[in-house]
């Protein structure tokens, strides 16, 4: 059998595993992006609709922790969604050296995530379901790359 | 081509996201663009309308003026807040409360006229500071006189004639002529705050009404 794979420059991307799983990784990367930037957007207009009557979402929305140097928290969300995205998409098209990267911003954006979720539960007393979302998507990109090593 | 389709990939969601996210912005603040220009400030334009619910000295550098809606959570912190800014700021500091309830909030009219039939009887402050504090409270019951009336009786109103104006057309009318003066100064959700006829684009944060004031103080100095 011949080989029809590409030919290989040294600038050109190198084989990865598993491009599916880079693929999911930025398709959940994209719904955490959607989500984070609604956020962000909600923020800046001091949109508190969004929360519909509910209490718990405008109590963690207009806590203090909603901002970070005078920041909305969900923009720094919506610049991490899409570094995910960014890395997973070249994943895919084969430039294995950023799967190093992927997988460690995802671990960091695992760390947040639980950390909001401890300051949600312990600190707040109050949840809002579109920080909630936030987090499913995260642990969900970390259990796809935990559960689907993408190179053998 | 396949070398740059990643890189056109990520540009387009960029580009996609940034673009949506920044009409999504200009929908929601078309409305009030003279406010947040400063181009025609509908300040605190008070030669002191008596019916106005006002806290603070007439002639103080700043007005915090905020279109409220009593079932609304963060209308409720941000008051805590607002409370803090005036112990804070003292003299230097008047606030203005407008009736903004929100039809979303099953229990906002009826309030809204708790308020306005308390103020009738001169303890408008009274019982919006009853109505935040006790919100979690009221706010998912099914029916709200209980509530509201047990707190007309501990504010020390005449209940009978706090159950009369609640129901009274005029006091209907309050409410719904500060909703229709919020809509013609571009409010279109709650907590909305104006600093000195500005309106702040974040109501959320203390740390933005604390910045407004300081800047409203700062500029009073200047000129």
């Amino acid at each position: 059998m011949p080989n029809k794979s590409i030919p290989r420059s040294e600038s050109s991307p190198t084989e990865t595993g598993r491009p599916v799983v880079y693929w999911v990784v930025a398709v959940i990367a994209l719904l955490g992006l959607a989500d984070a930037t609604f956020l962000t957007v909600a923020h800046l207009t001091g949109d508190d609709a969004v929360c519909g009557s509910l209490a718990g979402c405008s109590a963690v929305l207009g806590s203090a922790y909603a901002t970070i140097k005078g920041l909305p928290t969900a923009s720094f969300g919506a610049a991490a969604y899409f570094t995910v995205f960014s890395l997973a998409i070249l994943a895919a098209f084969g430039y294995a050296q950023v799967r190093r990267f992927l997988v460690l911003m995802v671990a960091a954006m695992f760390l947040a995530s639980l950390y909001f979720l401890y300051l949600q539960a312990f600190v707040l007393h109050a949840f809002c379901p579109f920080c909630l979302f936030s987090a499913a998507m995260t642990f969900l990109l970390a259990g796809v790359l935990v559960a689907v090593p993408a190179d053998r | 081509m396949k070398r740059f389709l990643p890189f056109v990939i990520i540009a387009a969601v960029a580009l996609l996201t940034v673009g949506i996210a920044t009409a999504v912005y200009r929908v929601k603040t078309r409305s009030a663009p003279a406010a947040a220009s400063g181009a025609t400030p509908a300040p605190a334009e008070a030669p002191e309308d008596p019916s106005l619910h006002v806290r603070g000295p007439r002639n103080a550098p700043v007005t915090l003026e905020i279109y409220g809606d009593f079932q609304c959570p963060s209308c409720a912190l941000v008051s805590q807040a607002i409370d803090e800014l005036e112990k804070k700021y003292g003299d230097k500091l008047r606030v203005v409360f407008f009736e903004f309830p929100l039809e979303m909030h099953k229990h906002a009219m009826e309030a809204a006229l708790a308020a306005e039939a308390a103020a009738v009887q001169g303890k408008f402050w009274e019982m919006h500071d009853m109505l935040y504090r006790y919100q979690h409270v009221w706010a998912e019951a099914t029916t709200v006189n209980f509530f509201f009336e047990s707190y007309a009786e501990s504010i020390g109103l005449d209940v009978a004639r706090f159950r009369a104006d609640r129901n009274a057309p005029d006091v209907r009318a309050r409410v719904m002529a500060d909703g229709t003066k919020g809509e013609s100064r571009g409010v279109k959700n709650t907590p909305t705050i104006f600093i000195n006829g500005t309106q702040l684009r974040t109501s959320f944060s203390p740390e933005e009404m604390q910045s407004g004031i300081e800047k409203a103080l700062a500029a009073g100095k200047g000129s």
